[in-house]
C-alpha cells in the first residue's frame, strides 16, 4: 500500500539527496497569482490547472508546477550561481482521463548557472538518473534549441520565421505553416480572393470591436508581402524534415545531425552544444551510447523548454505518465526577469510513481 | 420508486418535447399553477416527470438522479467530458437544432479560417498588449477545439447571454456561441469562420448509465423505450 506518508518520506529523501548535491531547499506558496501563469501559457493552462478566486486578490491558481515560482524567487533575490531543491504538491486538472492524479507530490532540482551550460545539463540529468537507479525506465532526450536554430536561420522572411517560432510547441500548426510557406498547400479560396481584391475593405460591413481597421490593414499588408515572397526551398524543407525525424542513440544522432547541417548550416552552434553535452554526460558516467535522442522530443509539453529536454518512462507501464521530466528554460528566466536573464535547467521527479514501480517490480 | 424523466422546465424546448412524446402516445403536462414546477405523465404507468433547467439535466443524468432526460448535445458535451461513459443517446428529437460556431466581425476582411484567427490573435496581442478575447459560455468545448487547431494568443471570457453583443461593446473581439439561422449573428455584424464549426447540436433524449434501476423500473424503462422507438 503506497500511503501518503510513504510518498512524503520518499520525497524528503530525494530532497535531502539534492541538498547533499549542493542545492538549497526552497518553499513556494501553493496559491499562485493566476496572471503570471496565464500570461505565460495562455488559455491552455486553464485546462490543466485549478483556478480559484476571491474578491480581493482576484484569480489564483493552485500551483501546477514549481518552476515558475522558483524562477521568480531567484530573479528577485537569488545569488549566482544557485541550485535549488523543493518537494511538495502540484495540482493538475484532469478532464479526459479519470485515472490520472489531479494532485501529487513532486520533487525538483533546478540549476541557475551561466558558466558551463553543458555541465549543468549533465549535472541535472545525471542526478535524476541516479535517483531513479534500480527502476526499469527508458530515458528519452531531445533538444528544442536545434529546431529553433534551424527556424531562425531559414532563408525566408522574418514574419514567417516569427510565425514558425511561435508554433514550435504546436507541431500540427507548425507543419501546416511550413507546408504553406513552402508552397505545398494550395492557397485557400478566401485568401486568394482577398489578395486579388483591389480594395478588400470595400465590403461595407460596419467597423465594430477593438480589432480595428488598422489591424486588418496591417495583416493584409503582411499577407500581400507573404504572397510575394519566394517559397521556402526544397533543400531547406528536406533539411527540416530530416531534422524532425532524427531518432537514434545520442552519438549517432549527433553524427546524423552533422550531415543535416550541410543543408542547414545554422544549426551548427546548437550541435556544438549537443556535442559538449554528450561529453559532459559521459564525464558524469552516463551511458550516452545507449541514450535515446529524438529531435522532436518535448514539443508537446508546456512551452518553456528551449534547449535540452528529457523524460524517464516506465517501460512496462506505458499507461503511466513520465516518472521524471526536465529541461533547459533560458527564455523563461528572460520573460520573468524584467530584463534580467540567467541560463537555467532543472528537472522533477514523482516519488509516488517511483514507489508504485518499485513495488510492482519486486 | 418510479422511473424519472427530466424535461426542460420552460419555453419552446419544453413545448416541443411535450409534443414529441404526445405523438408517441405519452402525454406530459405541467400541473398546478403556471409557476409551479410539477408535472404528470399519462399514457404509461410508473414514470414521473421532473421539470428542470435544461442546463442541469446533463449533471442530473450523470449523477443518476434521473433515468431519462431531454437536453441539447451542446450542453451534454460541454458539461460532461466523459459523457459517453455516463450517458447513452436514445433518440435525436429533430428540434432545437443549433451549431456551436466561432464568429468574428464581418469587417475583418483578412479573417476567414482558424489559421487567420490565430495570425490575427498574434498581431492583436502585439499591438494591443493583451490576448484576443473570445466570449462564450462553452469554455471546455471551445478551448479543446482551439487547442486541437493550434490557435494561440487568445483568451476566453465568460458570457452567459447576449454574447453577440460583446464585440460591439468591446468586452471581446470574437465569440463562440450557438446559432440556428445565423440571423442574430448577421444583425450584430458578425460572420462565421469557414472552418469554425465546433459542434452540431439538437434536442436529444438521453438515458443515464448510472441511475439505479429496480426490477419494476427496468420493466417500465423497456416498455417506454419500446413505445418511443415506434
Amino acid at each position: 500500500m503506497i500511503t501518503r506518508a510513504r510518498i512524503l518520506e520518499q520525497a524528503a529523501q530525494l530532497r535531502a539527496r539534492f541538498e547533499a548535491a549542493g542545492a538549497q531547499a526552497v518553499e513556494t506558496p501553493i496559491l499562485q497569482p493566476a496572471e503570471t501563469l496565464l500570461d505565460l501559457y495562455g488559455e491552455d493552462i486553464r485546462a490543466r490547472a485549478y483556478i480559484t478566486s476571491d474578491a480581493l486578490r482576484g484569480e489564483q491558481m493552485l500551483r501546477p508546477d514549481f518552476t515558475v515560482p522558483v524562477v521568480q524567487k531567484h530573479m528577485e533575490h537569488g545569488a549566482e550561481p544557485a541550485r535549488y531543491t523543493y518537494a511538495g504538491e502540484v495540482f493538475r486538472r484532469q478532464e479526459h482521463d479519470p485515472d490520472r492524479a489531479n494532485e501529487y507530490i513532486q520533487v525538483g532540482y533546478e540549476v541557475f548557472d551561466r558558466t558551463n551550460p553543458a555541465a549543468a545539463d549533465a549535472e541535472v540529468f545525471a542526478l535524476i538518473a541516479q535517483a531513479l537507479d534500480g527502476l526499469a525506465l527508458r530515458a528519452a532526450t531531445g533538444d528544442i534549441g536545434i529546431l529553433m536554430a534551424a527556424v531562425a536561420g531559414l532563408k525566408t522572411t522574418e514574419p514567417r520565421k516569427a510565425a514558425l517560432m511561435r508554433h514550435i510547441w504546436r507541431p500540427r500548426r507548425f507543419r501546416a505553416l511550413l507546408d504553406r510557406y513552402a508552397g505545398r498547400t494550395p492557397v485557400p479560396p478566401a485568401r486568394a480572393a482577398l489578395l486579388a481584391a483591389a480594395d478588400p475593405l470595400a465590403g461595407g460591413a460596419p467597423e465594430i470591436g477593438k480589432r480595428d481597421r488598422a489591424d486588418v490593414e496591417a495583416r493584409i499588408a503582411v499577407l500581400r508581402a507573404d504572397a510575394a515572397a519566394a517559397p521556402i526551398s526544397d533543400n531547406e524543407m528536406a533539411g527540416l524534415d530530416a531534422l524532425l525525424s532524427v531518432r537514434e542513440t545520442m552519438p549517432f544522432a549527433l553524427e546524423h545531425l552533422r550531415d543535416i547541417a550541410v543543408d542547414l548550416p545554422q544549426i551548427t552552434p546548437a550541435l556544438d552544444r549537443l556535442e559538449a553535452r554528450i561529453a559532459a554526460l559521459r564525464a558524469r558516467g552516463v551511458d550516452v551510447d545507449r541514450l535515446d535522442f529524438e529531435a522532436s522530443y518535448g514539443r508537446t509539453s508546456m512551452e518553456y523548454y528551449d534547449g535540452f529536454v528529457f523524460g524517464f518512462y516506465a517501460e512496462r507501464r506505458p499507461d503511466l505518465p513520465p516518472i521524471a521530466t526536465g529541461g533547459r528554460y533560458d527564455a523563461l528566466t528572460r520573460r520573468l526577469g524584467n530584463g534580467a536573464e540567467i541560463p537555467a535547467v532543472g528537472g522533477v521527479l514523482r516519488p509516488g510513481l517511483m514507489l508504485l514501480l518499485a513495488e510492482s517490480e519486486i | 420508486m418510479s422511473l424519472k424523466l427530466g424535461v426542460p422546465s420552460k419555453g419552446r424546448l419544453m413545448e416541443k418535447t411535450f409534443a414529441w412524446f404526445d405523438k408517441r402516445g405519452i402525454t406530459l403536462s405541467r400541473t398546478g399553477s403556471d409557476r409551479e414546477y410539477a408535472g404528470r405523465v399519462d399514457g404509461i404507468e410508473g414514470v414521473s416527470l421532473v421539470l428542470l433547467s435544461a442546463g442541469e439535466i446533463p449533471r442530473e443524468l450523470a449523477e443518476g438522479r434521473i433515468h431519462l432526460g431531454v437536453t441539447g448535445t451542446d450542453l451534454v458535451h460541454e458539461k460532461l467530458p466523459l459523457w459517453d461513459q455516463q450517458l447513452q443517446e436514445v433518440a435525436q428529437l429533430g428540434f432545437g437544432q443549433a451549431d456551436l460556431i466561432i464568429a468574428v466581425p464581418a469587417c475583418w476582411a483578412d479573417v476567414d479560417t482558424l489559421d487567420d484567427l490565430d495570425a490575427a490573435a498574434a498581431g492583436f496581442r502585439a499591438r494591443h498588449g493583451h490576448r484576443l478575447r473570445i466570449a462564450t459560455k462553452y469554455h471546455r468545448l471551445v478551448r479543446d477545439f482551439l487547442t486541437h487547431a493550434g490557435v494561440a494568443d487568445y483568451t476566453l471570457v465568460d458570457s452567459q447571454g447576449a454574447t453577440e453583443g460583446t464585440v460591439k461593446n468591446e468586452t471581446a473581439e470574437a465569440i463562440a456561441d450557438i446559432t440556428s439561422t445565423g440571423e442574430t449573428l448577421r444583425a450584430n455584424h458578425l460572420k462565421i469562420l469557414s472552418d469554425g464549426l465546433i459542434l452540431r447540436s439538437q434536442a436529444t433524449l438521453w438515458r443515464s448509465r448510472t441511475a439505479p434501476l429496480e426490477a419494476a423500473d427496468k420493466q417500465v424503462l423497456e416498455l417506454l423505450l419500446d413505445r418511443l422507438a415506434k
